[in-house]
């Protein structure tokens, strides 16, 4: 375990107390693996990667707590010498991803219906929040009702509302055993196989639908895996790991385009978004939950997919898509109700008053 | 409050209140005479009482609106009520303010087979969706104690769990949409029909909010596909810490188990005199373990799962091998308050829960505790996620024997904190637990806590005084608290 700590929490809190007496925005930086990921934003950086290292690992216990900066990798691989792993499998994108950047982005890999997501594993946090002050909330254990959930509410807020410190995180025993089948399906058979398997107990821990070929990974005991893989029929796919490890870190072809890559999440069993807001094929995850297209239709793809009971936001964008260039960054993420729009900048208020911590990064104002 | 006052605020606002209520709300359905309200003045907590200006009991969103609009125009208090089962005080209503019935909001609105969900009203109870969903081989997993009773809505607003969160989760991990109305009477949707929503986790902040936050009126619930196959199995043991080893030996190694119990002696034995279950008697501790998933999971898990339990001196090991038998195992569990109740006049159920390491060490301390204070502690708990459930047993109409039990209660969520763990698993902090609030958190976390609800509610109106204590709070309880000699850890950081 690294304890070299060459960031203390009180240096750095010292800093926000500076920039929130001075009203200087910060830029609050990981390793930069997901700068790409969120609004453009100008302001002075912060780093947190060198606060890191695991802070405390008993395998028993399922929870591992460590400093926002340790490498994902670090996290991951010392779970994996213990049989254990992170349930929401979050992708890296580069060796140096951080645990922090993780949780403040949220996104979690193809584990993500069946498992749960970054925020669901997330069990307490140590922040400073935008007045300097750190502060606790949750801890490590696995149940805790004590005060408002803050430690989830920071899984995602992209660094808006806190700087990250500490996270302890729930994580669990690797399945004994997968297997990947491989069937010749539409979108449609997809919807009709899986809306069936979903009433029953089977062992489902990702699917991916590309090019009208249905993948579906089982994972758990032997026997129960082998059952349920026969019972779905289609053929075995050799070497899944790296198939769901490539999956999960965006390194297929498809994603290595110089394209607004969007992310569409949707009620899984949602209709199939018309031709005319995307182009070609799309990568569909998550038993339809989750969906990657190109499009360079951003506006009105987001507004078909509130439509259809989710969202959609501008993953990776080399260039901005120009369609939208007279307001290009709006539109990365959904746009919000009034309503809600109004309620989440008060609570930005309440943890950043002078709006310091990554103003403007999720939606301008918060 | 200076009862004069507090009697002339009552007849100020009855008279402001009722014409403005009345021009949405039907005569039936608000309630004043003093014998109706007075089934509104506890929660299943019933040592804290206090009855409402008012009971109102609307059957519409638009009446929830209206309600809240006359409120808020008039300074007035609202409490939500669910079932009323919740245990720390939290549905009890406070002095001149409003308490808010959802129990007519009790319908299951629809069904989606293909997304796995239902949209159902808060005063749906717990067990009713799962019923309503059998016949598709799906039900819903947060399965607290009390589900035959409580409602959807109250479990939102305390997070509650039940004896199979181990492995399915909370309501949190269980719910993905929640239609709720605010203190200015504006509907919103939070979260959605998909896995995530766009903006901040505000389903999060929401979930556990103790009626704090805002009115829930529509829950989108997710549903599971039961399991195919169900084994529960018993263990006796001699000593605590070979029951708390097992515990941790078998999630050591990669077993997830459906639930995982544990229940001491004086639990045992209540619990068999009133079920007849086949507990063993003289035993220490028993564990319960249920093990759920495919049929070849199940017997894979349950061979790995008896030879940890033999290597611990195990004995007495009975494993279900029908539905009937598990079923027998299981009620026989969750009929252990009552069980209780045939040893002392009251029962004070702690929740504090603890790092599953610090189990036999913490269960050894409040068996110390217990002789110190004279007073039997009952340990019936989830051990699988460290939720401990002591039970204080005591006479509430014996001063002495309630200050005691109060004073031990503190000590035993000292204790939890010392140890690492926290003062709530799943019941919530309510009015119960606000002084031991003050214990596990700092004056700028609370601070925080304040401030957060500002910004859903200004003029803090919803819920007021309940599970986030004033900071003159704390300094009082934490004066009297050092003053008596009872901070049995001074040198403790406050966490
Ligand atoms: C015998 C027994 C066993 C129990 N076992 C468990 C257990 O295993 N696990 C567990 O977690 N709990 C357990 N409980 C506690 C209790 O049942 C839960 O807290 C339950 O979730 C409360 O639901 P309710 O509908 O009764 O809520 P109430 O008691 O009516 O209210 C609880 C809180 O929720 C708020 N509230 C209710 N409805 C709404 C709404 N629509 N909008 C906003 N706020 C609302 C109230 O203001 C209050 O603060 C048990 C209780 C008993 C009596």
């Amino acid at each position: 375990m690294a304890d070299s700590i060459n960031a203390t929490p009180e240096s750095l809190a010292e800093q926000v107390k500076n920039a929130h007496y001075n009203q200087s925005p910060l830029q609050i930086m990981g390793s930069g693996s997901k700068s790409f990921y969120g609004r453009n934003i100008t302001a002075i950086p912060l780093s947190v990667a060198a606060y890191s290292g695991v802070i405390n690992y008993e395998p028993s216990e399922l929870v591992i707590t460590a400093r926002a900066g340790t490498p994902l990798r670090e996290i991951e691989n010392l779970l994996d010498e213990q049989g254990q792993m992170l349930g929401f499998e979050p992708p890296s994108f580069t060796d140096t991803a951080t645990l922090g950047g993780t949780i403040a982005c949220g996104i979690s890999g193809p584990r993500r219906p069946y498992a749960g997501a970054a925020r669901d594993f997330v069990l307490g946090v140590t922040i400073i929040n935008g007045k300097g002050e750190i502060l606790k909330f949750g801890g490590q254990v696995i149940k805790n009702v004590a005060g408002y959930d803050v430690s989830r509410l920071m899984t995602g807020a992209q660094g808006s509302l806190g700087i990250l410190l500490d996270i302890s995180l729930k994580v669990i025993p690797k399945p004994a055993y997968e297997a990947t089948r491989v069937l010749p399906y539409s979108h449609q058979q997809m919807n009709t196989l899986l809306s069936d398997i979903g009433r029953k107990p089977v062992p489902v821990s990702a699917t991916l639908l590309h090019n009208n070929s249905l993948y579906i990974r089982l994972s758990g005991a032997k026997a129960g895996v082998q059952a349920a893989a026969s019972a779905i029929g289609g053929d075995t796919l050799q070497n899944a790991d790296p198939f769901w490890q490539q999956l999960k870190e965006q390194q297929q072809p498809f994603f290595n385009q110089q394209r607004p890559l969007w992310r569409v999440s949707l009620p899984p069993a949602a209709a199939v978004i018309p031709g005319d807001l995307v182009e070609e094929e799309s990568f569909i995850e998550w038993g339809g939950a989750q969906r990657w297209v190109y499009s360079h239709n951003g506006k009105k793809l987001q507004e078909w997919a509130i439509k259809n009971g989710g969202h959609a936001s501008c993953f990776r964008d080399a260039k901005r898509d120009p369609s939208l260039s007279h307001s290009a960054d709006e539109t990365v993420f959904s746009p919000l109700s009034p309503a809600l729009f109004a309620l989440s900048k008060r609570i930005k208020d309440s943890f950043d008053p002078a709006h310091i911590l990554n103003p403007n990064r999720l939606y301008t104002g918060l | 409050m200076n009862s004069n006052i507090a009697a002339s605020i009552r007849t100020q606002r009855l008279a402001s209140l009722i014409p403005m209520l009345s021009k949405m709300i039907p005569e039936h359905a608000i309630l004043s005479e003093p014998e109706q309200l007075k089934a509104y003045e506890c929660d299943a907590f019933t040592t804290m009482r206090q009855m409402p200006l008012l009971t109102v009991l609307p059957d519409t969103i638009e009446q929830v609106q209206h309600v809240m609009r006359c409120c808020h125009a008039l300074d007035i208090p609202v409490v939500a009520r669910g079932a009323g089962t919740g245990l720390t005080a939290g549905a009890m209503p406070v002095e001149n303010g409003v308490l808010l019935g959802m129990s007519k909001f009790n319908k299951i609105h629809a069904i989606d087979l293909h997304n796995r969900t239902a949209w159902i009203d808060p005063g749906v109870r717990n067990q009713a969706v799962s019923d309503a969903v059998a016949p598709y081989n799906l039900y819903f997993a947060p399965d607290p104690s009390s589900q035959l009773a409580c409602s959807v809505g109250g479990n939102v607003a305390e997070n509650a769990g039940g004896v199979h969160c181990l492995k399915y989760g909370l309501t949190v991990h269980n719910i993905l949409e929640l239609e709720i109305v605010s203190i200015e009477g504006e509907r919103m949707t939070l979260g959605g029909p998909a896995l995530d929503a766009a903006g901040y986790d505000l389903m999060a902040i929401m979930t556990g909010s103790e009626g704090l936050l805002g009115i829930v009126v529509g829950i989108r619930v997710k549903l599971l596909a039961k399991p195919a196959s169900a084994r529960v199995l018993l263990a006796a043991f001699s000593t605590i810490e070979d029951a708390g080893n097992a515990i941790a030996k078998i999630i050591g190694a990669g077993i997830i188990p459906a639930g995982l119990e544990m229940i001491d002696q004086t639990g045992i034995q209540a619990i068999e005199a009133l079920m007849h279950a086949g507990y063993p008697v003289h035993a220490a501790a028993v564990i319960i373990c249920e093990l759920d998933g495919s049929v070849e999971e199940v017997e894979d898990e349950l061979s790995s799962v008896i030879a940890i339990l033999n290597s611990l001196n195990a004995s007495d090991i009975q494993v279900s091998t029908n539905e009937t038998e598990s079923k027998r195992i299981w009620a026989a569990r969750k009929a252990a308050f009552p069980a209780l109740a045939s040893l002392a006049p009251d029962n004070y159920v702690m929740d504090g829960t603890i790092p599953r390491r610090a189990l036999a060490e913490v269960w050894t301390k409040i068996n110390r505790l217990s002789d110190e204070y004279q007073l039997l502690v009952v340990n019936v708990f989830h051990a699988g996620d460290g939720n401990m459930h002591p039970s204080i047993l005591f006479d509430s109409s014996d001063e002495n024997q309630y200050q005691r039990a109060n004073e031990l209660a503190t000590r035993i969520l000292e204790l939890c904190i010392q140890v690492g763990g926290t003062i709530s698993g799943e019941h919530g902090i309510g009015l119960e637990k606000i002084n031991q609030m003050c214990l596990q958190f700092s004056d700028a976390e609370i601070n925080q806590f304040h401030a957060l609800k500002h910004a859903f509610d200004e003029k803090r109106l919803l819920n007021p005084g309940k599970q986030i204590p004033t900071l003159a709070r704390c300094a009082e309880f934490n004066a009297m608290h050092i003053h008596r000699g009872e901070m049995p850890f001074p040198h403790l950081e406050r966490f």
